[in-house]
């Protein structure tokens, strides 16, 4: 009988994670580390340099991603990734600077600051992880709850309509807009890597169960449970108009695809002619 | 033409002379919103700047501003914002964000009266307590008090020097009537003015630890980009920058913070003393009022009444020292000040005797005159 050695598999995507910060928070059957596995094959897959890339985030589940990646990482306020990574890309132009954080830090307490930098066409990669609720504080409903859905403070249904955050992210000024469910994580993928080549503010909405805060109350069930209505009620279409990007819960579908992809020059473009003229001149 | 420092003698505004401080210092980076009375050093940072290759960025809000000179300073560039009590007020959140996540930057506050949208055109000093107190927590800040258009200048520098070397967010609290002033500013040669930078990694990126400090309480900083993936959180962290949610770690870093500022205060603490030595009667104050304070001192003087000022360059950290000290020479303290006594309630835990503390108060709107002041004194 031979002694059988197991040689240790590198996982392929190993050295982007500060595996030191195992075990991650995230609850079994959230869809964040499906979200976080899209992007970091991305990276790997375009030979990104860590070095060149930086991770802002703000607070909630979706803000602990800057904690777990290999990059200069940081991890701000509730609602201000988006400032903080305006700051740093004007320092560092040539660094790729992304944005991953929750429906809430981004689209409530940072509304104002993700209308503002996709009006610029800040030179930004905003994903923003849409869960339909905040997960970090205990399941309370948000701008992207669903009319009637029930959480901890919507006792007897969400009085609320939520946005449709790739019309507000296209009819504020961004240039680059796409959105995929994780069960989606190869298309993810591809419009991860889009974004990463191409300037100005490119922004994408990632609809990802969270069976803890969301899925119980509104009896959609287990993560996988959430994953098969997203298989059954997701339709592509690519390109169309954002207005019409549906996304419901009651029986409709839920419309994903990349839609807004135009040229116009970025902020940092803007930026860069200006500043060598006004020193000039 | 490339942007050069305006060398020599020059009749400027104070905020002006701030913000030309600022570029002096090597700031390359501002983001403001603006707001009556600080918007002069928006406009002349968004005109000057672009010329050093530098960038002006309005933000659309105060909340914005303050996330986005963090960021720029991680990045390695010298920031600054600046703004009004309403604006502060926002900044507050990342005003500890600052703090916390150590990162050197300078907020200028041109102090209007207030509370709330207050006295928009009209000076008031009352944001003393705020610049200490306003972010939530416990955490020590360094703030000026300038009382001229040449401290705007000057301490403006010195407020950078200072957040350099102590990685801290620096505030600089101006007023109304200074920051509206129009006086003399000699402003030197750009060799002769010294700078401060950022103590960086001293050891490779696998060694490094993004908070642990080499020998004194300040950490060394790497900025983005640079091979060393810094991790920071604002919060609780470990020397690593990882998140640990524990009292023990908690009392470590905060202990750390508050020390680093607290038992350098010697290098910190800036004020001057006008004929303390033989005074019987003594005045403390700060900013636009200290002027008005040395004007007191000058007549009382001449009137046989030994009065002495001492003006607080630095607000804080507080000299309760110095205080402690001159309290002991004299008969009275006399505090004057654009508030309801914000500096005078730290005079009087400054000092150990029940030595009358004489309070010369506004609230906001006007300055306090030098006639007032001998009034107030002469009346107690």
């Amino acid at each position: 009988m031979g002694t059988k050695t197991r040689e240790k598999i590198e996982h392929p995507l190993s050295k982007w994670i500060r595996e030191e910060r195992w075990p991650h928070i995230w609850c079994s059957g959230c869809g964040l580390g499906i979200a976080m596995s899209s992007f970091l094959y991305a990276l790997e897959e375009l030979k990104i340099d860590p070095k060149d890339i930086a991770i802002i985030s703000g607070i909630g589940c979706t803000g602990r991603i800057a904690g777990y990646i290999r990059v200069d990482s940081y991890h701000t306020t509730h609602g201000r990734p988006i400032p903080f990574a305006i700051g740093l890309k004007i320092a560092k132009p040539e660094m790729k600077i992304v944005v991953f954080s929750g429906d809430g830090d981004i689209i409530a307490i940072g509304g104002n600051h993700f209308i503002h930098a996709a009006r610029r066409n800040m030179d930004l990669i905003v994903i923003c992880v849409n869960n339909f609720n905040y997960g970090m504080t205990g399941g309370q409903f948000g701008p992207t709850t669903p009319y009637k859905a029930k959480t901890t403070t919507t006792p007897y249904g969400n009085f609320e309509f939520p946005f449709n955050l790739p019309y507000l992210a296209a009819s504020a000024g961004a240039t680059f807009v796409a959105r995929w469910t994780v069960l989606h994580a190869y298309n993810l993928r591809q419009s991860i890597k889009k974004a990463l080549q191409r300037d100005g503010f490119s922004f994408i909405e990632v609809i990802s169960p969270c069976p803890t805060g969301f899925g119980r109350p509104n009896k959609i069930g287990e993560g996988l449970d959430e994953m098969k209505y997203y298989k059954e009620k997701s339709v592509v279409k690519n390109g169309i108009d954002p207005k019409d990007a549906e996304l419901s819960f009651h029986g409709g579908n839920i419309i994903v695809g990349e839609f807004v992809e135009i040229e116009k020059p970025s902020y940092m473009q803007i930026l860069k002619e200006s500043i060598s003229q006004i020193k000039e001149g | 033409m490339a942007g050069k420092i305006l060398t020599g003698i020059h009749y400027m505004l104070g905020d002006h002379a701030c913000a030309e401080g600022a570029i002096a210092a090597g700031c390359r980076f501002f983001a403001g919103y603006p707001i009556t009375p600080a918007t002069e050093v928006a406009e002349w940072m968004s005109r000057r700047l672009p010329k050093f290759g530098g960038v002006y960025i309005q933000m659309e809000d105060e909340l914005a501003s303050m996330a986005a000179i963090i960021g720029a300073s991680c990045g390695g560039m010298k920031s600054m914002t600046s703004t009004s009590g309403p604006g502060m007020s926002l900044m507050m959140e990342n005003l500890g964000l600052a703090v916390m996540l150590e990162v050197p930057c300078v907020v200028v506050n041109v102090q209007r009266g207030a509370p709330s949208t207050g006295l928009p055109t009209l000076v008031g000093q009352g944001d003393v307590m705020q610049a200490k107190w306003g972010s939530h927590g416990d955490y020590e800040i360094i703030a000026y008090a300038p009382a001229s258009c040449q401290e705007m200048f000057d301490l403006t520098i010195e407020a950078f020097n200072m957040a350099e070397k102590y990685r801290t967010p620096v505030v600089i609290l101006s007023d109304e009537a200074v920051g509206h002033l129009r006086e003399k500013v000699v402003i030197p040669e750009e060799k002769a003015i010294s700078l401060i930078e950022r103590k960086k990694p001293d050891v490779p990126p696998e060694e490094y630890l993004a908070y642990k400090p080499n020998g004194d309480l300040v950490p060394p900083m790497a900025i983005a980009g640079e091979g060393y993936f810094v991790h920071m959180t604002g919060l609780t962290h470990d020397e690593r920058g990882y998140p640990v949610i524990t009292g023990e770690a908690h009392e470590k870093l905060v202990r750390r913070l508050l020390d680093k500022i607290q038992k350098n205060k010697h290098d910190i603490i800036k004020y001057e003393e006008i004929e303390t030595d033989d005074a019987d009667i003594l005045i403390v104050s700060y900013g636009i009022t200290a002027r008005s304070s040395l004007k007191a001192v000058q007549i009382l003087r001449k009137e046989g009444i030994k009065a002495g000022l001492l003006r607080l360059i630095t607000v804080w950290p507080f000299p309760y020292e110095k205080i402690e000290e001159l309290s002991r020479k004299v008969s009275k303290i006399v505090v004057a000040e654009i508030n309801s006594g914000q500096v005078r309630g730290e005079v009087l835990k400054a000092i150990k005797s029940d030595l009358p503390v004489i309070g010369v108060h506004k609230l906001g709107g006007d300055l306090i005159t030098p006639y007032e002041i001998i009034k107030k004194i002469k009346e107690e």
